[in-house]
């Protein structure tokens, strides 16, 4: 049971994800329209806390609880990440949601979401067949 | 009870967003991202001979437990403790809306435009069924979405995840300003 502790985290996640709002179709719209703060107060102090966080963890060398080194790997720049980037942006004003609010929304009690992120699945896996073929 | 179950304003949900990344970092040394958990089902669940789906997934089922975890923690607070009032909205939010014809606000989604008979309607299924297909198809390609981009990339100042996280916005604002008026309207 390793994992408990993620189940633990997954399950505080989901519940700041609802609480917050932040994984209603409603709340994407306001966001996109630039009709509220809400969102962009939320995503940009969530970027400034965890910024700040990984930076206190890099100057201080600080540890997993587990005493092991903590390594964050880069990200690289593909041409995906323009592409694919618009598409999933497309994709989150049509649903309202991203990969994360879909999980919370469906334990909300909306099934219809499985739909959603069935075919999101589906999505990955076209990916991952036409991977070699795509531009990068 | 209302203390429970109302809503939280941005400076406590984003900072508590923030939070996640270190959280993740210290329990065991893993990167803030949620997507990947689609590519791990993929791997677990359809069989296929694509490069990019033979790896160890179980190595990486903290994500998928993760995953769960935020559908367990999404019925306690969206169903256990369901907060009885619409969203709060923005006036003009709701006037935009209802020029796209949006009739029910009373839940966390419009349930008249997203349900299971809705599936069976052009609309419905654009929004659904490929709306879904392009978030998972986008993010993939764009090697992470609004978690891992967004929140974990830009924290970490990599300069690919501003990139990403500007077409995301990119993408939403094309898709809600010009592309979604005709969409509500089939």
């Amino acid at each position: 049971m390793k994992n408990l502790k993620f189940l633990i985290a997954g399950t505080i996640f989901g519940i700041i994800l609802i609480r917050g709002e932040v994984i209603s179709w409603f709340r994407i719209q306001e966001m996109f329209r630039f009709q509220a703060f809400h969102m962009y107060g939320t995503i940009c102090s969530a970027i400034a806390v965890a910024m700040i966080s990984i930076m206190i963890i890099k100057k201080y060398n600080i540890k997993t609880f587990s005493g092991e080194e903590i390594k964050i790997a880069d990200k690289e720049f593909t041409k995906g990440n323009v592409i694919g980037g618009l598409m999933f942006g497309l994709g989150w004003a049509m649903t309202g949601a991203c990969p994360g609010p879909l999980y919370a929304l469906i334990g909300s009690g909306l099934p219809i979401i499985i739909v959603v992120l069935l075919s999101a699945v589906l999505g990955t896996y076209c990916y991952g067949c036409l991977k070699d073929k795509l531009p990068h | 009870m209302s203390i429970l179950t109302s809503p939280w304003p941005w400076y406590i949900v984003g900072p508590a967003i923030g939070l996640m990344v270190p959280l993740l970092l210290l329990l065991g040394n893993k990167a803030f991202g949620i997507s990947s958990s689609l590519r791990h089902m993929c791997a677990m669940c359809i069989p296929t001979n694509a490069k990019f789906f033979k790896y160890d997934w179980k190595a990486e089922s903290w994500n998928l437990v993760f995953a769960l975890g935020m559908i367990i923690g999404g019925c306690i607070a969206g169903c256990l403790l369901k907060n009885p009032d619409p969203i709060a909205l923005s006036e003009s939010a709701v006037e935009s809306m209802n020029k796209l014809g949006v009739k029910d606000y009373s839940g966390l989604i419009p349930t008249d435009v997203f349900n299971f008979n809705a599936l069976l309607t052009l609309r419905g299924f654009i929004l659904m069924v490929v709306g879904g297909f392009f978030i998972g198809f986008g993010t993939r390609y764009a090697n992470g979405c609004t978690s891992g981009h967004a929140i974990m990339g830009i924290a970490n100042l990599q300069w690919p995840s501003l990139v990403a996280t500007c077409c995301f916005f990119a993408g939403g604002l094309l898709m809600t300003w010009f592309i979604l008026p005709i969409l509500m309207n089939l």
